[in-house]
């Protein structure tokens, strides 16, 4: 039986705390806002004698996700935390890292991307690095942090999965806001996690092996990717096995998506993360007020589920997909695009409007979430068009 | 079909995706040696026997491991998989390595002989 300490912690201490227990042999660390939390609080745990981790101060993100490839493939069991700049400083390292099939753990703040300079919360980072092979979860509290990223090293280790993994949170809405959580006992999390069994490691006197292989003309490289995608949508069963797992170790329900009252909703609004409290909060009004709405978040961000929010949202009448996030170019947001995508396979064609949202940590507040419900009965009922709009903006 | 453990790359044409070991890892190592570079040479080192004091620079030097020595003894040179960079000539101190073109008569009378 857990034993379980409730303290009031901020998501990134919870997510160190996670790292702490789940134990890393390597840590490699660069300081960003609103990141650095985490590996500071690391370097305590390493310094206090709490943890065997081997922890690495580097020069830059680029070398930090160098250092944590290189600990991985050696066959250690490796987290790092990042975010915004950090992370796309890491990008080429992160296609390397989910190529070459590697274990390895990653938190990010989810922040914006300059210019211009800013260093709130939005997801234009995580969401420049979901087309780089990572597992990606997204979670709306410090206690998901928390959950997300211990769970994480069980799926990133799993001898069929063998991916690197993203537990995200938003930068200081989430990373820095204090809140009710939940801190399993020691014991209990590393019975969950146990330990790395590497499958070809690099230190290995026995069994020597070349990692980082070049693969050129002759389809080698072409074959390496084609199993690399499936690897990729062949996690989700794992995903869930291992969440499952640990919802029935801390008792908090898991899976990829969070329907709020989706089943009869007319009206649903797709959104990730920290936003989605106040969106709830709004969604509970308009049903006390006899108004049939619901609310979709999605957690597991990639793979991205698209059965799971395909069948949560065939009912409704008209959907608002909430972005924080842009894509320039393109159509949409990255949730509008993926969700969109979702959609298509219905039988029934479903109008939507996608809304861009709290770039740069700017506020979204009840009103702003009213208006997009009041728009999604104009829009089910003929009377607004669908699209791309800036909430909020003057 | 399944992932493969020992690696025969003769074969590796007709492998399917899901035979490649997890992230490219090659888990036979050493089997470079049946990957031939010997063609990707323009010119080619020519070892004069009589001129060598077996100092084997030639062989610290080698980006490769072209230099084939036995006993602490130069034998000759692996055209299998020397790339013809010219290193093995440029640092020997005795004129026993020499550059010449691939197509010259002299490269063609050494493969010959060869």
């Amino acid at each position: 039986m857990a034993k379980i300490t409730v303290l009031a912690a901020t998501g990134n201490l919870m997510v160190a705390e996670a790292l702490r227990q789940a134990e890393p042999d390597v840590v490699s660390a660069y300081p960003i806002t609103p990141q650095t939390t985490i590996v500071e609080a690391y370097s305590k745990y390493v310094a206090d004698g709490r943890v065997h981790t081997e922890y690495i101060n580097v020069e830059s993100e680029h070398s930090s996700m160098s250092a944590a490839i290189g600990a991985s493939a050696a066959g250690a069991r490796v987290a790092t935390a990042t975010s915004s700049q950090g992370l796309a400083l890491m990008w080429e390292e992160l296609h390397i890292a989910a190529g070459m099939r590697l274990p390895i753990v990653m938190a990010n703040a989810n922040r914006a991307l300059s210019a211009p300079i800013n260093i709130h919360g939005d997801h234009s980072d995580v969401m420049g690095a979901r087309d780089t092979g990572w597992i990606i979860f997204i979670a709306e509290t410090a206690q998901e942090a928390y959950d997300n990223t211990i769970i994480s090293f069980r799926i990133a280790e799993h001898a069929d999965v063998q991916l690197p993994v993203m537990t995200t949170l938003d930068g200081f809405i989430t990373t820095h806001a204090m809140e009710r959580c939940e801190l399993l006992d020691d014991a209990t999390v590393k019975a969950f996690v146990g330990q790395r069994t590497p499958i070809n490691p690099l230190i290995n006197g026995d069994k020597p092996v070349n990692h980082g292989m070049f693969a050129s003309l002759g389809g080698a490289y072409f074959k390496v990717k084609h199993a690399e995608r499936d690897a990729n949508d062949a996690s989700l069963p794992y995903i869930k096995e291992i969440g499952d797992e640990w919802a029935a170790v801390c008792e908090r329900p898991f899976d990829f998506i969070d329907a709020y009252e989706c089943e009869d909703a007319d009206f649903i609004v797709v959104v990730l993360g920290s936003a989605t409290g106040n969106v709830r909060t709004v969604a509970r009004e308009l049903r006390a007020a006899g108004i049939k709405v619901g609310v979709l978040r999605i957690r597991l961000y990639r793979p991205f589920p698209y059965a799971q929010v395909r069948e949560a949202l065939k009912n409704a009448k008209a959907i608002a997909i909430m972005d924080r996030a842009d894509s320039f170019g393109s159509q949409y947001g990255p949730l509008g695009l993926d969700v969109r995508t979702a959609l298509y396979d219905l039988p029934a064609r479903i109008p939507t409007r996608n809304y861009i949202y709290g770039l740069g940590g700017a506020d979204v507040k009840l009103a702003a979430i009213r208006q997009v419900f009041d728009e999604l009965q104009e829009l089910a009922a003929g009377s607004l068009d669908e699209g791309l709009n800036y909430l909020g903006t003057r | 079909m399944s992932e493969k453990t020992h690696i025969d790359v003769s074969d590796f044409e007709n492998w399917t995706y899901d035979m490649i070991p997890k992230g490219a890892v090659c888990t036979d190592v050493g089997n470079s040696v049946q990957y031939i570079t010997g063609g990707w040479r323009s010119n080619m080192p020519i070892w004069k026997k009589k001129n060598c004091k077996d100092c084997l620079l030639c062989w610290v030097h080698c980006p490769d491991a072209s230099i084939l020595v036995v006993d602490g003894k130069m034998t000759g040179i692996d055209y299998d998989h020397c790339k013809g960079c010219g290193i093995c000539a440029r640092e020997c101190k005795y004129e026993a390595l020499t550059m010449v073109a691939e197509s010259s008569d002299e490269a063609l009378a050494v493969k010959k002989g060869a």
